[in-house]
């Protein structure tokens, strides 16, 4: 019997997006091994794509590929055994072979890929490290992949792989969902690494971003995941909170360039080209968020506000009839739940919109005082828009050029000079 | 497994308060836990001496092996079930708030 090579191809793909992850954080509870559980994953795959064109797919694509792997790893297993005569490794063994094909994971010990998220993401690593090994192990993606989403060469992020996986074995770290006295820290760990991951990927600009890409998307499908895998948890509404977040920074993807590849700001986006079922999915998802929020006693934290001030804009029709008012609101819990000066100066902004550019002005020209966002670019930059809205032109014009100097990228500079030209119209001969 | 604490030093760190000095207390706990194996505080590095053996010969020298600002003021081996309860005894430590505490896994030689 033979299988189309397009059939077999979505079969492979399909179960590697729903039980690779799966297999490999079972096969990592039992052997304690995570070199070996991804490499035994890896081949059962690699099996699939050469036995299931000949022999068809199996009805249970799921209980095939675990016992491939399973079986892979006590091949492995037994190999080494028979040279040590390791107690522990024999142990191993016995746990391998008692698992059954069907039973990946422990139903009534959790969902082992909790496990494995808690365990990658764990503060003991590196960030770069708890992101890149939730992308190789949780998400499946290849090193090869993992290293051009970063602009690493393959050989660095295998180090860096290889590296914390030594760690969580030779430090102790623990594999397992974290009692409740941390429960809550380390799920916001989490959160921050799925945040990071999203951002890398949403913000790469230029040439960088199709390389890139992958991360927001896998940051989105990872999301997902957790917030099934928290069900019933009183942590469950703030991963709602940052899957909406995202949803609604994704939603405006296609509107934040124009052709030529430059920035367009929040207020001139077309909006019709902002993506209508992701804000929708984003807005249902913070009412569920609030509704489990209450009924679990949770407070909304600091994704779920950020994601309903994302959520302020993309549900005005235009930026003249958004919501300033519960705008500055929301920046003001925001600032007492997480203050931050990066936070004080989006206030400021949201305070602008609200009461008028000089309450904004007198915001920032306070937070100016701190010198804490010295070198921050957005500082000077939303200066100059409340003094060009105030008609301040020569002010504005030096707040833009002072903002130029700092921005970090060509698109981000390109887009300032645009301003910086347009404070000058009135003034002829002035370039 | 077994942790070293290297109990530290840090000029960064807030100044030191004898009232919230709660050692007795953190020692008490630990070892009614049975988690302290051994620790003590340590001479500072003035009274340190570097030990070297060059061409057969011994070389003796004052003072500490690095002169940094940090320097290690104390140690703990602890016996704990994994990182986290390392973590978690080392937080309770005076001086996680007054210094900062390294954790190093003890790697068995196994002699």
């Amino acid at each position: 019997m033979t299988v189309g090579v397009a059939e077999v191809q979505a079969a492979i793909e399909a179960a590697s997006a729903l039980e690779a992850a799966r297999i490999t954080a079972t096969l990592i509870r039992i052997t304690g091994d995570w070199s070996l559980a991804e490499d035994c994953v890896q081949d059962a795959f690699a099996r699939a794509l050469v036995d299931w064109p000949e022999r068809g797919i199996p009805g249970n694509p799921a209980a095939w590929l675990t016992t491939v792997a399973k079986n892979r790893a006590i091949d492995c297993l037994r190999s080494a055994a028979s040279e040590q005569k390791a107690v522990r490794e024999l142990s191993i063994l016995a746990g391998l072979e008692g698992l059954a094909d069907d039973e990946a994971g422990d139903p009534a010990d959790g969902d082992d890929r909790l496990r494995l998220i808690y365990t990658c993401c764990h503060p003991a690593l590196p960030l770069e490290a708890r992101v890149a090994l939730t992308l190789r192990t949780v998400a499946g993606l290849t090193t090869s992949e993992i290293a051009r989403a970063f602009l690493v060469s393959e050989p660095t992020m295998s180090k860096r792989l290889v590296r914390a996986r030594a760690k969580i074995r030779d430090a102790g770290i623990p594999y397992r969902v974290p009692p409740p006295e941390l429960i809550s820290e380390r799920t916001a760990g989490i959160l921050a690494v799925l945040y990071l991951m999203f951002n890398e990927g949403y913000s790469a600009g230029g040439g960088d971003s199709l390389a890139r890409a992958p991360l927001a998307r896998e940051a989105i499908r990872l999301n997902r995941l957790l917030i099934a895998l928290l069900d019933g948890s009183p942590q469950q509404p703030e991963a709602m909170g940052l899957l909406a977040l995202m949803l609604f920074h994704h939603g405006r993807r296609h509107a934040r360039t124009d052709a030529a590849g430059d920035l367009v700001t929040l207020e001139d986006q077309d909006r019709e080209r902002w993506d209508r079922e992701a804000t929708a999915e984003a807005v249902a998802l913070l009412a569920a968020a609030d509704r489990r929020g209450i009924a679990r006693g949770s407070r909304p934290g600091s994704y779920r506000i950020q994601a309903a001030i994302a959520g302020c804009h993309m549900t005005a029709r235009d930026f003249g009839s958004t919501e300033f008012a519960r705008l500055a609101l929301l920046h003001d819990r925001l600032a007492q739940l997480a203050p931050s000066p990066v936070v004080e100066l989006n206030r400021a902004v949201a305070v602008a919109m609200s009461q008028g550019p000089d309450a904004g002005l007198d915001l920032i020209e306070r937070l100016e005082r701190t010198r804490s966002l010295e070198g921050y670019y957005l500082l000077p930059a939303a200066k100059a828009d409340l003094l060009r809205r105030l008609g301040r032109m020569p002010e504005a014009g030096h707040e833009y050029r002072r903002a130029r100097e700092l921005a970090p990228s060509e698109a981000e500079r390109r887009y300032l000079s645009k301003r910086l030209a347009e404070t000058r119209r009135d003034e002829p001969g002035v370039l | 497994m077994d942790y070293m604490l290297f109990i530290c030093t840090d000029p960064t760190a807030p100044e030191y308060v004898p009232a919230e000095d709660n050692i007795v207390e953190w020692a008490a706990e630990m070892d009614a836990r049975g988690i302290t194996r051994h620790g003590d505080r340590l001479r500072p590095v003035a009274d340190a001496t570097t030990v070297t053996v060059r061409a057969g010969e011994v070389v003796v020298a004052d003072g500490p092996f690095a002169e940094t600002k940090e320097w290690i003021a104390g140690y703990d081996i602890i016996a704990c079930a994994d990182l986290d309860e390392a973590i978690e005894v080392a937080s309770k430590h005076p001086m996680a708030k007054f210094g900062k505490i390294e954790i190093r896994p003890v790697w068995p030689l196994g002699l």
